[in-house]
């Protein structure tokens, strides 16, 4: 670095400024949009200088939302409730059935494996309104339509392809020797999978993870079909927003950042892995 | 011999299945006995490497049966064969440092703590690992992960240890250092070890026993004195041996008291007295219309009585010449002990002592005759009783080494 001179130091911090700017803007927006009320957002031309308030954070948090018009009950709160817990069900299940099934698929090569995994995949290609006419009207028919273990199912179908394609490319990294060597020294294969084999491939498993469960989180059009008010995760939720009297930007503003919070916690807490993870696979190819 | 410790019968291999999948294993049977070091030897592919991990218990054994102590070992686990093992791939655990990773293969085992740290210490010091000890696998190169693989396999207390090419990774000197610690550490615990090598010299230096693979078939299983002196046909012959052997077509005459072999796309012909070969071995020679002539470059001597040869390169090694010559349309290896002069271009004689000629089936590749003595197993087979796969291979083998 000794060799850059002062401009082009300044000239690379400016260009690293605009390419900052550029992907955080809307999202800066978005959180400025969320302290501020209709009125202030909606100006001509819009300003960065407002009087902040609390009242559309206060208005989630109470379920209270003052329009011009009347006051609605918002349940936005229970919505991010319901999010977390589709999510969180559905990525726990995905790595359940997937870990091991990526583990079997990864070792075992037996007939017809790669056309289970490929039908698997073939899941994520098809186009989800296609699938959820058929599949509303059989959940109703057994009685899943509007339950938690329903939607879980239907969300695991989002998750457990990607969990089971990234971590069987994890499992093939791992030479399989390294498992052998420790059969060989007196252990069940069992025991190889959990002392081995997991721990190995543990940077992929939260890779994949991750990803699932932000796939899981922005999902929109399952819940939308097949949950009622009271099951909808926050996605669908943000549609009360719409009222009669207007789009309150400045409650879908701030509902935004409340349910951006837990996937940028859990992202940035599993940054180290998700970047080895994601990268590892890649470079050992 | 004492009764075989493993015992290997009829075994065939096959990846997918029995039609169309690859034949890595072919009727393979062969005995070690107890205290044994066995090779496994040949080029990459030649099965030496399936058949170790049929034993280990990797690779399911298609066909066949392989036996050790006692056990029948097809449908056991690994876990409950009794064998260590020593990867060519090293297959350390990452997040073990050596010490803890040459250890863990006493984990099940009855020791103290302090005994497994005392025979840690020893093996590393054997292996030369002693300054490595806490450090992670990744960190250290690939010749000490491959050393500490080694110290895993060979601590441990098992009937049976399997070694796949233990040294490939390792510096030569060291290599020649680490065979002799080796040697002395498995014959003096009495452990019987099979290794996997390509390498002849680490074959010839380790085992008691040298068996040569090719193509899934034994081709020999011989002590190494015995497979470079009486190999048993054409590929074991040209395989062992460093230059290798020379061979050449040759086709036979026998009148009166002489014996000549007319070398193929040549005027010129090697002229012996019939009194230098037995009378087994030219009743054998009256047999085959044509043979293939074996000799090794050191056998290859400068006589007067010889044939002329062009001199086409003279390497001088440091400890032995080896020189290239063209010899009746055909190129001649030659190692001397002295450094030669001769120039690329010079004219040289050279003579092949009927005693170390080695006379071969040109259909089968089977050995007809090694100098005086007949082959062990030589019998007179017509070319139409050979089975085509073995006329095809040695027809190529010949081909090739002939070039």
């Amino acid at each position: 670095m000794e060799h850059t001179s002062l401009l082009e130091r300044i000239l690379r911090g400016i260009a690293l400024c605009v390419v900052v700017v550029f992907f955080m803007f809307p999202i800066l927006w978005i959180v400025l949009m969320s302290f501020q009320t209709n009125d202030t957002i909606l100006r001509v031309p819009p300003s960065f200088i407002f009087e902040p308030t609390l009242a559309n954070y206060k208005a989630l948090i109470t379920g209270k939302l003052e329009t011009s018009a009347a006051s609605l009950e918002i349940h936005f709160l229970r919505n991010l409730g319901n999010s977390v817990l589709l999510s969180v069900g559905a990525v726990a299940l995905s790595l359940l059935l997937g870990v091991p099934a990526a583990y079997a698929f990864a070792r075992h090569k037996f007939r017809g494996s790669e056309d289970i995994a490929f039908t698997l995949l073939s899941f994520r290609f098809a186009p989800p309104l296609l699938v959820l006419l058929p599949l509303s009207l059989y959940f109703q028919k057994i009685g899943l339509a509007d339950t938690y273990i329903g939607l879980i199912w239907v969300y695991q179908l989002i998750c457990l392809p990607l969990i089971l394609w990234i971590v069987r490319g994890y499992f093939e990294d791992i030479s399989p020797d390294i498992e052998y060597a420790y059969r060989i020294a007196g252990h069940s294969w069992f025991t190889t999978f959990r002392k081995i084999a997991l721990p190995l491939a543990k940077p992929g498993i939260a890779a994949a993870g991750l990803l699932a469960f932000i796939f899981a989180w922005n999902n929109f059009i399952f819940a939308l079909v097949l949950a009622s008010a009271d099951k909808q995760p926050v996605t669908v939720g943000a549609l009360a927003f719409v009222t009669a009297s207007g789009i309150q930007y400045g409650q879908i503003a701030s509902a935004i950042v409340l349910s951006i919070a837990p996937t940028l916690a859990l992202a940035l807490y599993a940054q180290r892995y998700l970047v080895e993870g994601l990268s590892l696979g890649a470079v050992k190819g | 011999m004492s009764d075989p410790l493993l015992s290997i019968h009829a075994v065939d291999k096959f990846y997918g299945s029995v039609d169309t999948g690859v034949h890595a294993v072919r009727d393979l049977s062969m005995e070690v006995v107890p205290g044994e070091i066995v090779a496994l030897l040949g080029s990459s592919g030649c099965g030496k490497t399936s058949t170790l991990r049929m034993i280990a218990g990797f690779e399911e054994v298609t066909r066949g049966s392989i036996t050790l102590a006692g056990r029948e070992l097809n449908k056991l686990p690994p876990v409950k064969r009794g064998v260590a093992m020593a990867f060519e791939g090293y297959s350390l655990y990452p997040p073990l440092n050596v010490r803890e990773n040459i250890a863990f293969a006493l984990k099940s085992s009855s020791f103290s703590k302090s005994e497994v740290a005392a025979k840690v210490e020893e093996i590393a010091a054997m292996l030369e690992i002693s300054d490595i000890l806490e450090k992670r696998p990744g960190a250290i190169s690939g010749g000490q992960q491959q050393r500490a693989s080694l110290g895993r396999a060979l601590i441990r207390d098992a009937d049976l240890h399997l070694l796949d090419e233990p040294m490939g990774q390792l510096e030569p000197q060291l290599r020649a250092l680490l065979r002799g610690r080796m040697k002395h550490f498995i014959k003096s615990r009495g452990l019987t070890a099979i290794l996997v090598t390509h390498d002849q010299a680490e074959a010839n230096a380790l085992a008691d026993r040298i068996a040569v693979m090719e193509d899934g078939t034994l081709q020999q299983f011989d002590s190494p004195s015995a497979i470079k002196d009486r190999p048993a046909n054409l590929f074991a012959g040209t395989f062992i041996g460093e230059p290798p052997m020379n061979t050449y077509h040759a086709k036979v005459n026998i009148e009166d008291n002489r014996i000549a072999f007319q070398l193929a796309d040549s005027e010129e012909a090697l002229r012996y007295d019939t009194a230098a070969f037995s009378t087994s071995v030219l009743d054998a020679a009256r047999g085959c219309d044509h043979v293939i002539v074996g000799v090794r470059p050191y056998a290859v001597t400068r006589s007067d009585r010889g044939i002329p040869a062009t001199v086409v390169v003279n390497q001088w090694l440091g400890d032995q010449t080896h020189i290239a010559a063209d010899f009746a349309g055909a190129t001649m290896i030659m190692v001397e002990h002295d450094r030669a002069i001769d120039k690329p271009g010079d004219t040289i004689s050279v003579y092949l002592d009927p005693d170390s000629l080695h006379l071969f089936d040109p259909h089968s590749g089977e050995a007809i005759s090694h100098g005086k003595e007949l082959a062990r197993e030589h019998s007179l087979k017509h070319p139409h009783e050979l089975t085509p796969q073995a006329g095809e291979l040695s027809q190529i083998n010949a081909g090739h080494l002939t070039q």
